[in-house]
């Protein structure tokens, strides 16, 4: 415990982000941008195409170099050239695996089964034992419902069921933080819900901290505590689901909500 | 034309030793090929400039100069600034070194179809490089290489008559001996075409199996 705690208004932030400016080539796509999230915090990113939604994840998880400012998560920066690629046997700063990401196209390994997904990381990375491992991917697979699929290929299992095998293969190294880049976007409507059905559990049931880019404001409205509407690399409104989608006094938020109900 | 059967039955075991040769010569070639491939690859998505420059460089070499040149100054030329091998490391080093950038140029092709998510999810678990291309990326890149592989290994093996010009006792130059001592040339020739036929139709067939077996 430091000796600041017990001053601080509650928890200090998990997530910091200052005056953070991330260009690609001429366009400037996050303009100076501020946000603070505290542990444990459920929050949805909304707003229009090419706002930077996606980009403000990629950032966290340091997938993305940045021009300007700073951030940190769980006290530790991340650096803003993206990667961190080292020849190995060449010392590096200890990376600590805070932050699990899901990805639009769920990514999963093709060369490797269901359970082999889940564990490689935990056995490569952490180094776990192989029963450990194992024991996790059990327990990861059975939250998202697939613990019969564990022999399986990627590329025998539905775009819903992959997208699950995806966010149990993120929750093995046991983040702190979890980031979902629109992680229903790539599905067919009717396998959506039992995307949104896992993460609704685990929102429920996990204390970690999850970041949310969607365009399902039904979902955003039942899982978030707090609601960020980003347009052209800002965060334009931030506050509770109700402020931000139900009675937004920002007019931009407002088109944009109308707009996604016309859909 | 005659065909004496006793006669190519008895040169069996002399053109054998030959093939032998050429075998050992192939497979270790071979080997350094694929080796020094998946390395040329490698440093082609370097983000080292110099390390990129270098890769380049010697593909551009080994692919624009003949084979025979390149065995030519590795044999009688290396020898004159004081570097002496004996002809059948020549061999090798020299199938090796030009074949391997051929397969360089196959491995980054193969490697480049790896989609770049499989890159960002690797990174989005916190692998290292060195873990992201062992065990995400090159198991990927191996099943569209597999067929490619089989074609220059059998490329290489048909190549090894050019090794004659190095003195090497492989196939080849077994069969022109023979001809060469007792004047006859059906013989000895059919019989180093079939041998050249036993292996690499065998070899194509081992190929085809590997790559439907392997997954993805």
């Amino acid at each position: 415990m430091s000796d600041l705690a017990h001053v601080m208004p509650g928890p200090s932030p998990q997530i910091i982000l200052k005056q953070v400016v991330k260009n690609f080539g001429a366009t400037r796509v996050i303009d100076h941008l501020d946000l603070s999230i505290p542990a444990g915090q459920k929050v949805a990113l909304i707003g229009p195409s090419g706002s930077g939604k996606s980009t403000v994840l990629r950032l966290i998880k340091g997938l993305e170099a940045y021009q300007h400012g700073s951030i940190e998560v769980a006290g530790a920066p991340v650096p803003a050239k993206a990667g961190g690629w080292h020849w190995p046997g060449v010392k590096k700063p200890p990376v600590v695996h805070r932050v699990g990401m899901v990805f639009q196209q769920f990514n999963l390994f093709p060369h490797l089964t269901v359970q082999q997904n889940v564990t490689e990381a935990p056995l490569q990375v952490l180094k776990l034992s192989r029963e450990e491992a194992l024991e996790r991917a059990h327990q990861y697979l059975g939250l998202v419902g697939l613990n019969h699929k564990a022999d399986a290929y990627p590329a025998q299992l539905s775009g819903g069921q992959q997208q699950r095998v995806a966010i149990a293969r993120a929750l093995a190294m046991r983040p702190q933080v979890m980031l979902f880049d629109e992680v229903t976007s790539a599905l067919d409507p009717e396998l959506v819900g039992e995307v949104l059905a896992v993460i609704r559990a685990i929102a429920h049931e996990q204390q970690m901290t999850m970041l949310l880019v969607t365009h399902e404001m039904k979902f955003a409205q039942d899982i978030a505590d707090r609601v960020l509407f980003m347009e052209a690399g800002r965060i334009v409104a931030d506050g509770s689901p109700n402020q931000v989608l139900v009675d937004p006094d920002n007019e931009r938020t407002r088109r944009f909500l109308n707009l996604v109900e016309q859909r | 034309m005659n065909f004496d059967y006793a006669f190519a039955w008895s040169i069996v075991p002399d053109l054998f030793q030959g093939l032998l040769v050429t075998l050992q010569v192939v497979i270790l070639g071979f080997l350094l090929a694929v080796l020094l491939g998946l390395l040329l690859a490698i440093a082609q998505r370097s983000k080292n400039p110099l390390v990129q420059k270098l890769s380049a460089g010697y593909l551009s070499f080994f692919r624009h100069t003949p084979l025979m040149v390149q065995l030519y100054v590795l044999f009688f030329a290396l020898p004159l600034a004081g570097l002496t091998l004996p002809a059948i490391s020549t061999g090798v080093i020299g199938l090796g070194l030009y074949y391997a950038a051929y397969i360089a140029e196959a491995f980054r092709g193969a490697i480049e179809g790896v989609p770049a998510g499989q890159w960002e999810a690797a990174r989005a678990l916190d692998f290292d490089s060195a873990t992201t291309w062992r065990r995400i990326v090159l198991p990927q890149a191996l099943k569209p290489m597999l067929p490619v592989l089989g074609n220059y290994l059998i490329g290489m093996f048909k190549e090894t008559p050019l090794l004659a010009v190095i003195t090497i006792p492989e196939l080849f130059q077994a069969a022109k001996q023979i001809a060469g001592m007792t004047y006859r040339y059906n013989e000895p020739y059919t019989v180093m075409a079939l041998m050249f036929l036993a292996i690499s139709v065998p070899t194509s067939l081992l190929f085809k199996y590997f790559e439907r077996r392997s997954h993805v």
